[in-house]
């Protein structure tokens, strides 16, 4: 298991290197980020020059991605268009998209693989097919329809809730953003967990499960539900990439000051050491958050442990 | 009698219509007595098996008609729970398959420890020693070392002979065994049966041998039941029936085994197909591949004749066919 | 050499809505009425089932019908989307227009009409792109193994490393170009490792197969071994993926024009709309200026993912 876990480890190195790289050089390459300081107006020839050199930018990409790099691991993240450090935007931006998508993911699982197993555990029946007709109408309607409806009928309709998140974004105020955030997974969640928990109960070792004399209850528990869980949790690995997406567009419509919000401002406003110093970080988080998946997966299926 | 199924019919729905893959079965087995069901794949053997079991999938599948008697009780009407109960405790099944038949992602410990938690309420410890035991039972070299390992960590001979333990953990009565060794290599074959053959005169257990390989089942039977269409068509000891068989199909099947004394000779194959079990021949449903068929089996509906005292023959032409 | 847990891809991982009749297990193996002579092939097998399913025919007959007025959307539309009437702005459903007028007065109608047009453009050349380079780099990696197989992988692995909104957003807001093409040039770059992880699979296993390594020591060339024996095997799963990869492209291009990075006005399309509608809640006092072509892209996208599902089950020979 420790080996595996170096292994892993060491095949992220060259994945981040490429992502991030990839990432630099569509903002430096692509962009000017130079001219964007100056906004609309067209730079001073003389500054302009010298704000390359003082950035980097008069060296070649490469170069340039090397010294960004190597300033991010000594904690430099550039500083931000209201000459702020980057880093002190993401620490008042991370926690409150973590809480978000902590909301969101507790919502898919918990809801995702209980519907998941009730209909597939009852195939054909009403409930499964309103389930399962639900689910698709969910991964059709893009989540900004369903975001900006459902904060007109509860924020404003209704008035359940306040339609605009505040700067701090407590977990009560999460709550919605977090149901719409985890729609479109929880809806993958669902079927996967329906295909794979109907796939499972032809098994031949929930027969031999239910010919040992096991109650219902233990065969679905022990038997059926641990491997029916393997594939939803190689989802995980991907839903993260979804929900970080996701919550770009979540944040945007509840106005939440989260990661989503500052990447936004920084696209707008051309602030690249934001945009890359965000991104950066976030394909970090989705690269251990894959790691923690296949660990995850190696404790349910010990099949995979032992290769 | 420890078990007997009484005219038991079981049909499917299907997308072809209901199949009848059950038609009136009716056999016994005695405490210590080895009763083969003989038959090719859609002859209805393993659904039988099932429907005693109590393991049938309901739907598609479902008991039309019969009874079941375990110990004189009728299993039919049973409670969900009493029947529960039963299974594990007093009847047990061997799969086919061990790799598919055991749980992927459990240790084999827990899998077999489970029967002494759930039907005896051992405790962890216990059931895992339990678990040990059993392993040495059915000679799994280093069994304290392989509780904690996983199926596919074994050999297929080694992973039906921990179907075998799991199946006599608590000294069942009846062992019912659904192709034990069809799955395994030739050498592994005589080993498993060996060991199931001796573990249950051990126990003095009832075993329902099912099987489609004849060259197993004369050593270990003592009776067979051969099934066609989801009928028993001869029923018979077991020397008595290789002997004589008393049913063209029986006869069919006996010669189309290779055989050293027949040696340089055409090997006999019975002609067509199993039949659709949705569309039955009407008469005796073996009529389209039987050698010997007249005009009145295509009709006649076979009885099971009383060929001896202990056998009986689903034949109109019995005597033709015992006599050449 | 790649790892066991692969991220499933990002359409709907499993199975449809269609229930098949579940066997009974094992034994009654009812041998299907020997079918007389010719053995059918797995896709004329798929074919006979598709035309009996009903939500393909639905789906397709649905798509047939938006890719017929995405080319001539002046078939059911008389107005042009263009012209508008400001003094008609958010005016509710009426005679000759259905639909009602959105903010800038225009026919709600006449746009959803047009937008289709966008919206398909977008789907259907990204899923074209991604298709290709993904079945042609994919393709060629699982057919020669070793090294390319290798650097596939760690390239494939890299860009999932991005998630896909993420990486189009940054793209398109840098370039500063908006239109259909930077939108399908940036979805197809960023998905096309989904569809090569997948040709890949599919190649190496009909590489396997027997009749290709008798193909081989029969000295065929490695073209037409490609060509002739393996494509038509390994093809079937990326149609599928593709299927289902287009209706999520087109809500894509919808979210990337929310964000204010995709297609943007004068452009029409749905997304263009639907974003308009969305954007500081234009909606509450209009509904269907939301309503309209948030349903035709739902309806699209919903079209398209259950033909994939469809053909799929279809081409799946473990359900039957």
């Amino acid at each position: 298991m420790g080996r595996y876990v170096v292994r892993r480890l060491l095949q992220m190195i060259p994945v981040f290197i490429g992502a991030t790289f990839l990432i630099f050089v569509m903002v430096y390459a692509l962009g000017d980020p130079v001219a964007a300081l100056f906004g609309d107006r067209a730079p001073d020839p003389a500054t302009a020059r010298q704000l390359r050199a003082e950035f980097n930018l008069d060296k070649p990409v490469w170069q340039q991605y090397l010294l960004y790099m190597g300033n991010i691991f000594t904690g430099d993240f550039g500083t931000a268009f209201n000459g702020e450090p980057v880093t002190d935007l993401m620490g008042r931006a991370f926690p409150i998209s973590f809480r978000l998508m902590l909301t969101a993911l507790v919502i898919e699982l918990v809801l995702g693989i209980l519907l998941g197993v009730i209909t597939g555990l009852r195939r054909g029946r009403a409930f499964d097919t309103s389930i399962l007709m639900a689910t698709l109408v969910v991964i059709a309607i893009p989540t900004f329809v369903l975001g900006t409806t459902a904060q007109f009928l509860f924020g404003v309709q209704l008035g359940w809730i306040n339609p605009a998140v505040s700067p701090e974004g407590r977990f009560s105020e999460l709550l919605l953003p977090g149901i719409i955030l985890a729609l479109v997974s929880l809806a993958y969640v669902t079927r996967l967990t329906r295909t794979s928990v109907a796939e499972n109960t032809r098994a031949d070792y929930i027969r031999t499960a239910v010919a040992k004399g096991l109650p219902r209850r233990r065969v679905t528990v022990r038997h059926l539900l641990r491997n029916s869980l393997i594939p939803v949790v190689t989802y995980l690995g991907a839903d993260i990439g979804t929900l970080m997406a996701g919550a770009i567009v979540t944040e945007r419509i509840f106005n939440i000051q989260g990661v989503g919000f500052q990447l936004y401002q920084g696209i707008l406003r051309q602030n690249s050491p934001t945009v890359v110093g965000f991104v950066v970080v976030l394909v970090l988080i989705f690269l251990l958050a894959n790691l923690l998946v296949d660990l995850l997966y190696a404790v349910l299926d010990p099949r995979i442990r032992y290769v | 009698m420890l078990l007997e199924v009484q005219d038991l019919h079981v049909e499917f729905t299907s997308r072809d219509g209901l199949v009848n893959a059950v038609n009136g079965v009716s056999y016994a087995v005695d405490a210590g007595q080895t009763l083969a069901v003989l038959g090719e794949s859609g002859s209805g053997k393993s659904v039988t098996a099932q429907a005693i079991m109590g393991i049938l999938d309901s739907p598609p599948g479902r008991i039309s008609k019969g009874k079941i008697l375990f110990r004189g009780e009728d299993l039919l009407t049973m409670g969900r729970e009493a029947r529960r109960r039963i299974r594990g405790e007093k009847m047990a099944m061997i799969f086919q398959d061990a790799l598919s038949s055991l749980n992927p992602v459990l240790p084999v410990g827990y899998q077999l420890g489970e029967m002494f938690r759930v039907h005896r309420g051992a405790s962890r410890k216990e059931s895992k020693a339990a678990a040990i035991e059993l392993m040495e039972r059915v000679r799994i070299p280093a069994a304290r070392e392989r509780v904690g390992d996983y199926p596919h960590q074994f050999s297929g001979g080694m992973r039906q002979r921990i179907m075998i333990a799991m199946a006599l953990a608590l000294e069942p009565d009846l062992i019912i065994a659904d192709e034990p060794t069809t799955a395994l290599d030739v050498t592994v074959q005589a080993q498993v049966m060996d060991l199931l053959s001796e573990l249950q005169q051990e126990y003095r257990m009832g075993l329902i041998l099912i099987t489609h390989d004849l060259g197993v089942v004369a050593d270990a039977a003592d009776v067979i039941a051969v099934m066609y269409a989801g009928k028993i068509v001869e029923h018979a000891p077991v020397d008595a029936l290789y002997k004589r068989p008393a049913h063209p199909y029986t006869k069919g099947l006996l010669e189309s085994i290779p055989r050293l004394d027949r040696k340089g000779q055409d090997l006999y194959a019975i002609k067509g197909l199993p039949p659709n079990l949705a569309r039955i021949p009407p008469g005796c449903s073996f009529h389209p591949r039987c050698p010997i068929a007249r005009d009145r089996c295509a009709v006649d509906v076979p009885p099971l004749y009383e060929v001896a005292p202990d056998r009986s023959s689903a034949c109109h032409y019995w005597k033709e066919t015992i006599g050449d | 050499m790649s790892e066991p847990p692969q991220p499933p891809p990002v359409g709907p991982p499993e199975a449809p809505i269609a229930i098949a009749a579940g066997d009974g297990r094992g034994e009654p193996a009812t041998p299907t009425g020997a079918e007389p002579g010719r053995a059918r092939s797995l896709w004329s097998d798929a074919w006979h089932d598709l035309r009996r399913n009903p939500v393909f025919v639905i789906s397709a007959l649905l798509i047939c019908f938006l890719v017929l007025i995405s080319i001539w959307p002046s078939l059911i539309a008389t107005e042009s989307p263009l012209r508008c009437q400001l003094s008609r702005s958010l005016e509710g459903a009426s005679a000759g227009h259905w639909f009602g007028f959105d903010t800038q007065g225009c026919d709600v109608y006449t746009r959803t009409v047009y937008g289709a047009r966008a919206s398909i453009a977008v789907g259907v050349c990204a899923t074209l792109g991604v298709a290709l380079v993904g079945t042609v780099i994919g393709g060629l990696a699982g057919f020669f193994g070793g090294f390319w197989d290798a650097l596939l992988s760690r390239v494939t692995d890299m860009f999932f490393g991005i998630p896909l909104i993420l990486g189009a957003i940054v793209f398109l807001s840098m370039i500063k170009l908006s239109g259909i093409w930077p939108v399908v040039l940036v979805i197809a770059a960023l998905s096309w490792p989904q569809i090569a992880r997948i040709a890949r699979g599919a190649v190496i296993t009909a590489k396997q197969n027997d009749y290709v390594q008798a193909a081989r020591a029969l000295g065929a060339s490695h073209a037409r071994i490609l060509l002739r024996h393996i494509l038509p095997n390994a093809i079937a799963p990326v149609i599928v993926m593709a299927t289902i990869m287009l209706g999520t492209f087109i809500a894509l291009e919808a979210t990337l024009s929310y964000l204010g990075v995709g297609l943007r006005p004068p452009t029409v399309s749905w997304g263009v709309d639907i974003s308009a509608a969305s954007t500081g809640m234009q909606f509450r006092n209009a509904p269907h200026i939301l309503l309209y072509p948030a349903a035709a892209l739902s309806l699209t996208v919903l079209a398209f993912i259950m033909l994939g599902d469809a053909v799929r089950d279809a081409l799946d020979p473990k359900l039957r």
